[in-house]
């Protein structure tokens, strides 16, 4: 029986706390708490990531699961006695809710935690990742224990079918399908993957997995592994990942010692064990085939399939590659049972989805929400609206193998097929939140820049079709655009996506795709008006300043880098149009409304 | 480290419910003993070591303990809200070391509140 406390306060320590301060907050509390002489009252700990990043650092006080956010260690004196020893609730770091202007003191309360589902993400903020005890504590390496004792191979993969889980890495595959091919493959020899390379541009749902819950994952692999007949697991993760692979590291170490990975686990006769891999972060890697070169030692580039890595993957043996959330579903499928999992979501995409939740929202973070949940509900529900008061242009989903959706099919719900459909994917869960003052031209210039660079270079059309892909985006958005070069966009793009061999060059021209699809007008602003309607291109935009306005306070000229603007103080100022670079510091800078950008 | 068997992951379950069970809500019964400057003046810190040692003595694990501010009553402190599942809140007033071990003996053990040491049963409508 472990002690009892009777507050617990737990402080998030998740990649986006740590980097605000969040440890240095933990051991201000611990210091305070002996100074008061509550040690024996209190208990403090650290936990994975809230998901909450934008209100960091994140404090959760239980049993009443009080949020506090933006606790600086600054604060922590006042803190601890205001809360500790007169016993109120701290107001000063309540949260706010925008539109009702009200503090929310609850965590379930405030509409970015009540609006989420839970499944993947169980135990954020509730356990100390660290300790495998509080894991096992919420019912963990119990699926496990049923797993290896008391189900066959058979009954497990038939479970995973029933589930109807799909893949949470892009592509949307069954799972269970994946395990039934590569238990049918003969071999002695098998292995289980773990995709953690995650390469998506501002995503990070695989690394707060790692990070709050890394056992969740070796459980996945651990019941994977018994379900194909593969006695060794390898998680790739990128190197890039530094508390994700601490935390890993302590979790093998701490589920070694017990027992649950090596030989003969729960005294089933069943070995497993797993070890991590360091990924150098080429996106390409993340790719299944390249992923697995990778491991060999090889250069990380696709080749073709068939073969299938369920006949031959890592090592020409039988292979399954799943992604880190598609494991960490798996424990919960087992115990709760696959038709328990199947009666979240919609009719063809089962359970949760995780996602990034980023850009001109309200509220910035990571999710959980049931799949077929609206793009409204996420944006205003969850996301609390846009930032700014300003109106919603665009989602970005799917990252660079996704596409911009327009705020008109703002109700389309969040499903593998429905999202496809709009010309986007699903993706591994990348999600960001554009307002107005985006321009989509330059946005689609910014994921082929990245997959430009990205592409490995093997498949000509992939290598070249980029290229020349981004060059046309660079002209359009710098005034150079002719007429027809939005067919050339849109043949060059569908050219590469029909001959590339890997997902990377198959979903490239998306972004491109969907902004010709929904934004067509501003593409044709660019391209005819030579103006960019969001006025963002740097170079279709001019600056000057309303004499009717400006009242020669100087400021702009003062902070001009070019010092381009000019005018007598108290007198209306211009600005010299050949020097002018546009780098908006006159328009930032005016108190006065006074510069125009056209 | 011996390898776990099955029934060591039950032990180690219950080794850590009580730290869980206070952050998941999962708990039967919950103890409050207000702590304002009127409670902790009246004595109220006694009360909570004294819930502290009943919990810690019996070993029970699905009752947390926890502390609030003045209750708005400084005249009959310390008091101190245990609140069991499914059933209202009794308010409990003046209170010492023998009277907090018997409330726990019963009401929060054996569910019966103690009448006799009791202002009212429910609760203001709070969050
Ligand atoms: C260019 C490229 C990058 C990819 N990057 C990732 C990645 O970072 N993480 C991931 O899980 N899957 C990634 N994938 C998908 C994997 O190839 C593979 O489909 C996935 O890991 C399978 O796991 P799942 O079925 O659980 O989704 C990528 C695919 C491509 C084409």
């Amino acid at each position: 029986m472990g002690k009892v406390y009777r507050t617990h306060i737990l402080v998030c320590a998740g990649t986006g706390c740590v980097a605000s301060g969040s440890l240095k907050v933990r051991d201000k509390m611990i210091s305070e708490i002996e100074r008061h002489g509550l040690k024996d009252e209190v208990m403090v700990a650290s936990t994975g990531c809230n998901g909450f990043c934008a209100a960091g650092p994140i404090t959760i006080v239980h049993p009443e699961g009080i949020f506090y956010k933006r606790l600086n260690v600054d604060d922590v004196p006042f803190f601890i006695e205001e809360l500790l020893i007169k016993g109120r609730t701290v107001k000063k770091h309540l949260f706010t809710e925008e539109q009702r202007n009200e503090q929310i003191p609850i965590m379930n309360d405030i509409g970015f935690f009540k609006n989420q589902v839970l499944v993947v993400l169980k135990n954020r903020a509730l356990i100390d990742p660290d300790v495998i005890d509080e894991y096992i504590g919420r019912d963990g390496y119990l699926p496990t224990s049923k797993a290896l004792l008391e189900m066959t191979p058979d009954q497990i993969v038939e479970e995973v079918l029933t589930s109807g889980l799909r893949g949470r890495g892009g592509a949307g595959f069954s799972t269970g399908m994946k395990w039934k091919f590569c238990k049918e493959a003969k071999g002695e020899v098998k292995y289980i993957l773990c995709n953690a390379d995650e390469g998506d541009p501002g995503a990070f749902m695989d690394r707060s997995v790692l990070e709050s819950d890394p056992h969740a994952v070796l459980e996945g692999m651990i019941i994977g592994g018994k379900a194909i007949g593969a006695h060794k697991g390898y998680i790739y993760v990128r190197a890039e990942y530094p508390l994700a692979i601490q935390r890993l590291n302590t979790a093998i170490g701490q589920a070694r010692d017990y027992g649950l990975l090596g030989e003969n686990i729960f005294g089933s006769g069943f070995d497993f064990d797993i070890e991590l891999y360091y990924g150098a972060g080429a996106f390409v890697c993340g790719e299944e085939t390249a992923l697995m070169q990778s491991i060999e030692g090889k250069r990380g580039m696709p080749r073709p399939r068939p073969p299938f890595p369920a006949h031959k993957g890592l090592w020409a043996k039988p292979t399954v590659l799943n992604n880190v959330e598609t494991f960490a579903n798996i424990p919960q499928i087992i115990m709760r049972g696959g038709a328990w999992f199947a009666s979240l979501g919609t009719e063809t995409s089962k359970g949760t989805k995780v996602f990034a939740l980023t850009g001109d929202v309200t509220n910035i973070g990571l999710i959980e929400v049931p799949m077929g949940i609206t793009l409204r509900q996420i944006v205003y529900d969850i996301g609390g609206g846009i930032k700014n008061d300003k109106g919603l242009k665009a989602i970005q989903i799917g990252g660079p193998s996704g596409g911009c959706l327009p705020a008109s099919i703002i109700d389309t719900p969040v499903d593998y097929e429905s999202i496809v459909k709009t010309g986007a994917i699903v993706g591994s869960g990348g999600m960001v939140v554009m307002d107005e003052g985006n321009c989509m031209v330059d946005i689609a210039k910014f994921f082929l820049g990245f997959t430009a660079e990205e592409s490995c270079g093997k498949c000509t059309p992939c290598r070249v079709g980029t290229a020349i892909l981004l060059e046309k985006l660079t002209d359009i958005s710098e005034g150079r655009g002719k007429d027809g070069d939005i067919e050339i966009l849109e043949t060059v793009g569908r050219n590469i996506i029909s001959s590339s061999l890997c997902g990377l060059g198959q979903t490239a021209p998306n972004p491109i795709l969907t902004t010709i699809r929904y934004f067509r007008d501003e593409y044709e602003a660019h391209i005819y008006d030579k103006k960019c309607p969001a006025k963002r291109c740097k170079a279709l935009i001019t600056f000057a300043i309303d004499p009717e306005k400006c009242t020669g306070c100087t400021l702009c000229k003062r902070n001009c880098p070019q010092q381009c603007i000019s005018g007598e103080k108290k007198m209306p100022h211009t600005i010299d149009q050949s020097l002018c670079i546009r780098c908006s510091l006159c328009y930032d800078s005016c108190k006065f409304d006074a510069i125009t950008v056209a | 480290m011996a390898k776990l068997k099955i029934d060591d992951l039950k032990k180690i379950k219950e080794k850590v419910q009580g730290t869980i069970a206070i952050r998941d809500g999962s708990h039967r019964a919950k103890i409050t003993v207000h702590m304002g400057t009127c409670g902790i003046a009246a004595g109220a810190r006694t009360i909570l070591n004294a819930f502290m040692d009943e919990v810690n003595r019996r070993g029970v694990t699905d009752v947390i303990l926890t502390t609030s501010g003045c209750a708005g009553l400084c005249s009959k402190e310390p008091m101190a809200t245990v609140e069991v599942r499914g059933a209202a809140p009794v308010k409990y007033i003046e209170l010492d070391e023998e009277k907090a071990k018997r409330i726990f003996a019963d009401h929060v053990m054996d569910e019966k509140p103690v009448i006799e040491f009791a202002l009212v049963q429910g609760s203001e409508t709070t969050y």
